[in-house]
């Protein structure tokens, strides 16, 4: 039978409609599957061939021994509802053959949907009804249709019952529209809401676009869940604004006003915007004309901003920070721009990275960027440059909160990837410092994405500080967990590798990607996870002969002649022709496998001498330390493992 | 085309008819409708209440002496309070902009979400601003905690920014060219209020005697507490509240003392509702 339900709610903040779908896909409809999408007023499930009922069956009940006699088999069905008629003796006992009769889909699906409902995780959620006991949901549920076939799926949440009575667009449409599960979207879309967001997206996108456009698919995103109707239309300001920055004028458009800009040309912007109304028209013109007034409004603030922001340089209010707070109780933000300084100093940072230190922060007492915080640093920067500050030292206040995500881009210039790093790491090494850590999902002060970007500069600027140098205790673990992290998600190393490599030593991250790129080109040749697995077998052999290595070398004398001998000699030739390019390393390591395996083949390493056994051990242990430079191969996933 | 006091007429009319009592301003400066005993004691605790009162509210950081033809040191909301929120509240609020002239079906409506916090009262609540042609004309907040305690009757509160609602009707760019009254524009009724305060709030506000001020209003409200009145309290909380922020746009509180005037405010209006409420249970034992 076909099924729909319906949660009619008041607007649901967009950003969390998708997940909540992804719940709702997995409801337990009796095994048919369910199918859903949503409006920001509305989440809707809806499935064909949910079962009308579940079967009937049997279930045979064990009663008391058949020596108890009849009138016992009689108390026990009269205890479990049956008649005693229904008792027969089976292998020296009354069983009961108990018919249960399946249930109606209707009466289970009534029974389990308030539950599932008010199940769905949601970021935050609101009582409104019932005191603080009451029903907890994203925003008020109003109304509720739950229909299988043409039958209402009786159940209440929060004093509201299901029914098949839906409601349309706020103003345009019905507030009280009857249906049946056919004619349940065309009903809705007379009504003027669409429920498809996939036509929605598609709506705007091809109406923006008409009217020039430039998509940006966040914005589009959330446009596609704050309507139900969605109608693009154009809207146009004073040319004269285009003297602002368009880096400003795009963030007043697509962050405060959730508009489209419009581009002359790639990287020009034009004097228009696209808005997306939930409604379906504007043929009076009067939503154009309020949007445009809006945004007049909006950049007469931005333009007044600029002036009176200029009338004092960035250089003299470094001061000024000892106002504005970083943490409480890790100081200002001079005193943080004071150990940014320092720092960028000690990495070796130049006049220009520090002038960019010392004015990287300024721009927080601004008007410009009190009102527009997403563009701290790029504000900064764009004052730095009107004010005559070199190329270099601009560029690198403008772009020094970079990366700002995992797939984001790191400052281009050197300068800018020094006080990058070093803003970074200040407020990494604070944190932890004053017990600020990250504790699971509670992450305040977005440190691991401070973290993600230290990685993420060191390896893609390809700098030159050991991890050692840069972190210690707590922090280095976190800053080794990202790195893990960076090189499995982002750069698709296996987990494996990545550790391995790890494993044979932190470095430089330049370094690590480098041992990391070799090891996975050797990695898939027929050599290397026979060898990885010897290795791992070598490392066992130690650790059970609980072998400490003392540096002493391999006695020649000892060594059996054959495999022993031929193995010793490799390692002793390759140690002496020496090999610092990492694939080639690997290359001659993995060629080691037939010795090895012809070793472990004929030789006893436990040897009745204890002196020979020594000996082998030493040869081995030497073999791995010469093996582990580039990564630890015991950590290396072999075919031979458990799970 | 109506006058900004006509606007204010037809809101004030439209919550009456609907069962809400019509207050008058309060007399203590706040930053908020919010902060007024009207809400902010009322709504906590089981009993009904309905209330609409236009509230001036005053942030001192706020002020451009007269010069920004939107901001304004002193700006005048029109704050709802419907406890508990009725089911079809967003209608009801829907209706209250038809009721001042605006035709939804020639409008874009949107509601997007928006929490509304406030620390210093220990209150939050989840709802939206309400979004007409893309200008923010209200704040809706469902109440979930006020005075860092759980709500019994979740209150829907309606906070309108009527000068902008107004320049909106009369399609004027600045607040200052609305039409008050007939003869009279904004500015000629509070342009010099604005000037005044804006130079009083940055720069002739004695700093030490503000600092003295707040630590005599707050052994003030700390005695009255102790005596449990929790009403004169209450004024003294928003006398500290108000001195805050004075100090505030003054720049003279530092890093490591904002944190803790904060607090010091908090702990005063949350105890104040705590004395508030056991005077409400009190009472209510006395009745049954």
């Amino acid at each position: 039978m076909n099924f729909l339900l319906e949660i009619g709610t008041e607007e649901i903040p967009h950003w969390m409609i998708p997940g909540a779908l992804a719940q709702l896909s997995k409801l337990d409809l009796l095994g048919a599957a369910p199918e859903v999408d949503a409006t920001p007023r509305r989440l809707v499930v809806w499935a064909s061939d949910v079962p009308d009922r579940t079967p009937d069956r049997e279930e045979i009940v064990k009663g008391p021994p058949v020596s108890a006699g009849e009138k016992a088999a009689a108390g026990f069905a009269k205890k479990q509802g049956a008649n005693p008629g229904d008792m027969a003796p089976v292998g020296g006992y009354y069983e009961l053959r108990k018919r249960i009769a399946g249930r109606s889909a209707v009466e289970i699906l009534g029974e389990s949907l308030p539950a599932a409902i008010l199940g769905i995780q949601w970021p935050k959620t609101m009582y409104w009804t019932g005191g603080k006991t009451g029903p907890r949901f994203i925003r008020p549920i109003r109304w509720i249709v739950a229909l299988l076939g043409d039958q209402v799926i009786p159940f209440e949440i929060a004093g509201v019952k299901s029914g098949n009575t839906t409601r349309g667009h706020r103003e345009l449409g019905s507030a009280s529209i009857p249906i049946a599960i056919e004619n349940y979207e065309p009903e809705l879309r007379k009504n003027f809401a669409i429920l498809s967001s996939e036509e929605r997206r598609r709506k705007i996108e091809s109406e923006a676009s008409v009217l020039g456009a430039k998509i940006d698919p966040d914005l589009l995103e959330t446009l596609t869940f704050i309507t139900e109707y969605p109608t693009a239309i154009r809207g146009d300001f004073d040319s004269a604004y285009l003297e602002l920055p368009a880096e400003v004028l795009t963030t007043v458009m697509r962050h405060h006003q959730k508009y489209f800009a419009v581009e002359s040309s790639p990287g020009v912007l034009a004097p228009h915007f696209i808005a997306v109304m939930n409604t379906k028209g504007d043929p009076e013109g009067l939503v154009k004309k309020g949007n445009e007034r809006v945004l007049r409004a909006r950049f007469n603030d931005a333009h007044f901003f600029w002036d009176t922001d200029q009338r004092k340089k960035l250089a003299d209010r470094v001061e000024d920070l000892a106002h504005v707070t970083f943490q409480a109780k890790l100081g200002s933000y001079k005193e943080k721009t004071e150990r940014v300084l320092a720092l960028v100093k000690e990495l070796g940072g130049n006049e220009h990275a520090q002038q960019a230190a010392m004015l990287c922060k300024t721009d927080l007492t601004t008007e410009m960027v009190k009102e527009f915080t997403d563009l701290q640093g790029i504000v900064g920067g764009l004052y730095a440059k009107a004010q005559g500050e070199a190329e270099p030292v601009w560029r690198a206040v403008y772009e020094h909160y970079k990366p700002t995500s995992m797939e984001g881009s790191i400052p281009s210039t050197h300068e800018g990837r020094i006080v990058s790093l070093a803003d970074k790491l200040d407020t990494l090494r604070g944190c932890f410092s004053v017990g600020l850590a990250p504790t699971g999902s509670k992450d305040p002060f977005a440190l691991r994405r401070a973290a993600q970007g230290v990685v993420k500069i060191l390896v893609e600027a390809r700098l030159d500080y050991s991890l050692d140098r840069l972190a210690s205790g707590d922090l280095r673990d976190f800053l080794i967990e990202r790195i893990q992290h960076y090189f499995r998600e982002i750069r698709g190393f296996q987990y494996d590798e990545v550790n391995a490599v790890l494993a044979a030593g932190v470095t430089t991250l330049a370094d690590i990607e480098d041992r990391l790129t070799a090891l996975a080109a050797i990695r898939p040749t027929d050599n290397f996870e026979p060898l990885a697995a010897s290795c791992k077998r070598i490392r066992n052999i130690l650790k059970q002969a609980e072998f400490q290595p003392n540096g002493a070398a391999v006695k020649a004398e000892l060594l059996e002649a054959g495999p022993e001998r031929d193995l010793a000699d490799r390692l002793a030739g390759f140690v002496r022709e020496g090999e610092s390019d990492y694939s080639k390393r690997l290359v001659k390591i993995a060629a080691f496998r037939p010795q090895v395996d012809l070793f472990f083949d004929k030789v006893l390493v436990n040897a009745k001498d204890a002196k020979v056994r020594t000996n082998r051990l030493t040869l081995l242990s030497n073999l791995l330390t010469e093996f582990s430079t580039i990564a630890d191969f015991s950590e290396i996933v072999t075919s031979g493992d458990q799970k | 085309m109506d006058y900004f006091q006509d606007t204010v007429f037809k809101l004030k009319r439209y919550w009456a008819d609907r069962g809400a009592i019509i207050q008058e301003p309060y007399d203590v400066e706040v930053g908020a409708g919010t902060m007024c005993p009207e809400t902010y004691l009322r709504v906590l605790g089981p009993k009904p209440y309905r209330v609409a009162y236009v509230q001036p509210s005053r942030r001192p950081a706020d002020g451009r002496y007269g010069e920004n033809p939107n901001r304004l040191y002193k700006h005048q909301q029109l704050q709802v309070i419907l406890k508990p929120s009725p089911d079809d509240v967003l209608d009801q609020y829907l209706g209250s902009l038809e009721a001042i002239g605006i035709d939804l079906l020639k409008h874009d409506i949107k509601f997007e979400e928006d929490n509304w916090e406030a620390p210093t009262l220990g209150a939050w609540g989840i709802g939206w601003q309400v979004m007409l042609d893309g200008m923010e004309i209200t704040q809706f907040t469902y109440f979930q905690q006020c005075g860092g305690m759980d709500l019994d009757l979740v209150p829907a509160e309606i906070t309108y920014g009527l000068e902008r609602i107004v320049a909106f009707l009369q399609g004027v760019e600045s607040v200052y060219d609305i039409q008050w009254a007939p003869g009279f524009k904004y500015s000629d009724v509070r342009l010099a209020d604005e000037v005044e305060f804006s130079k009083y709030n940055f720069e002739l506000a004695n700093v030490d005697r503000l600092w003295r001020l707040l630590g005599e209003h707050e052994a003030e409200c700390k005695e009255l507490l102790k005596a449990k009145a929790p009403l004169p309290a209450y004024d003294q909380v928003l006398k500290c509240s108000h001195l805050f922020n004075l100090l505030d746009a003054r720049g003279a509180i530092s890093v490591t003392e904002r944190v803790g005037v904060i607090k010091r405010v908090r702990d005063l209006a949350v105890g104040t509702a705590r004395v508030w409420m056991e005077q409400q249970e009190a009472a209510r034992q006395e009745a049954a």
